[in-house]
């Protein structure tokens, strides 16, 4: 399936900028940057689990906010895109 | 149920692979070009100049990613082979069913079955798809022999003799597999196979595709906890896949002449496609090999119906049934391993 996340983490501490930086890591670990602060990550149930908790431990709920957009296993017709910085599909043939 | 996850192939020389946390990261000139997290890969496969960092290596033998370097022209080089694991007890059930005369010429028979049935699939299509362009009695005749050869292997319990039919069948099915091919350009004519090189397109076609089927063969095995180089049907030989190369038999005709016959006869692959170098071999080139790689994928994502246990898969996954099925044969939890015959 294919899970949206997209954060907003407060960077106005040193310690917000790093949770900042630790969260962006932990998506990309999991998935494709669309954009700045909006990860595409195709996870199976199981890897859902693991990259949620890892988020959680990662976020402060005082300052931060996550969002996750759940986009089912079609989410091909789901998404639009225009404009630049088309991303990649992953799922298709991959070939550099 | 397994999923069926992607195959990343690096055609671009001079290619840098390296690991970024969960991620492969590609490089060309420096320049970073993708960012894929390893958890959507099963396998790498890196053709010709291409270099990957011994910190990816590692990771991706750790999470079972096969990662393979081929030349640029699609000859196998070498398999990146993590620590051993998988379970010692089938391995060595594997072992001993190998070295035991009489199971393994049963399982070499269940191979050739499958083999044979196939190739005999693939010119039922051709005769069904355009009876008009081909010669319908040498094909009939050629479909008779064929299943005379299945029935001949009834009950073989002699490896040799099994090796034989299969031998025979080949000849018989490579004798008419010309008449499968419906273009018209004489460059594509095909007489018998040749290899190590190939000198006719078609047979480079069908090395560069069998290789292919080779890698994911063999990291299906390997996922099964199975050891791909000890083999039933054929013997083994220090760094030969004997076992992958048992199973591609079942595949051959299945997925690599099929996908063949259909690159050229819709005109996805044209003559010139081809480069022929001073010496007689026939090489591909970067578009053709383009062309092919996306159709492989491609093919893959497709769904078909398991013969056996009746339950649609991605044909990409077929292969890890019939390892999984080899395993359960192998551990006693099935009575015979059955070969993968598709109509």
């Amino acid at each position: 399936m294919l899970v949206l996340v997209t954060y907003d983490v407060n960077t106005e501490t040193p310690a917000g900028r790093r949770r900042l930086r630790r969260i962006a890591k932990t998506c990309q670990n999991y998935g494709q940057r669309v954009q700045f602060s909006v990860f595409e990550c195709n996870v199976d149930p199981a890897q859902w689990v693991k990259l949620r908790a890892k988020l959680m431990q990662e976020m402060n709920p005082a300052h931060d906010s996550l969002r996750f957009y759940f986009l089912g296993s079609n989410w091909q017709n789901r998404i639009e895109h225009e404009g630049a910085k088309e991303p990649r599909d992953l799922e298709g043939p991959l070939i550099l | 149920m397994k999923k069926l996850l992607n195959t990343l192939f690096v055609t671009t020389q001079g290619a840098y692979l390296s690991k970024e946390g969960e991620c492969a990261v590609i490089k060309i000139d420096k320049v970073e070009k993708v960012r894929l997290p390893l958890h959507m890969l099963d396998g790498i496969i890196c053709f010709g100049q291409i270099t990957c960092s011994p910190f990816l290596m590692g990771h991706c033998a750790a999470n079972g990613v096969t990662v393979t370097f081929l030349t640029e022209y699609g000859k196998f080089l070498c398999q990146v082979q993590g620590p051993t694991k998988g379970n010692i007890l089938l391995r060595r059930a594997q072992y001993r069913q190998a070295d035991n005369y009489l199971q393994s010429a049963m399982l070499a028979r269940s191979f050739v079955i499958g083999k044979i049935g196939n190739s005999r699939v693939t010119l039922a299509r051709a005769l069904r798809d355009h009876p008009d362009k081909i010669d319908c009695e040498k094909m009939h005749y050629a479909q008779q022999l064929l299943a005379g050869c299945i029935k001949k292997l009834g009950n073989e319990t002699d490896q040799e003799r099994i090796r034989g039919i299969e031998g025979e069948a080949a000849r018989i099915y490579f004798e008419v597999f010309d008449q499968c091919i419906t273009s018209s350009d004489p460059l594509f004519c095909f007489n018998g196979r040749n290899r190590r090189p190939p000198v006719d397109r078609v047979n480079c076609l069908l090395s560069f595709l069998y290789t292919l089927v080779t890698h994911d063969i063999r990291s299906a095995l390997e996922s099964c906890g199975l050891d791909p180089a000890a083999g039933f049907l054929h013997k083994d030989r220090p760094g030969r896949p004997s076992l992958a190369l048992d199973m591609l038999e079942e595949f051959r005709s299945y997925i690599a002449d099929r996908m063949a016959l259909s690159l050229i006869n819709r005109g996805q692959i044209h003559a010139n496609d081809f480069t022929v170098s001073a010496t007689g071999a026939v090489l591909m080139k970067d578009d053709a090999r383009k062309t092919l790689l996306t159709a492989y994928q491609k093919r893959k994502q497709d769904e078909i119906e398991h013969p056996f246990i009746r339950e649609k898969m991605a044909v990409g996954l077929i292969w890890h049934m019939q390892a999984m099925l080899l395993a359960r044969y192998i551990r006693g939890d099935i009575d015979m391993y059955p070969p993968f015959v598709w109509r």
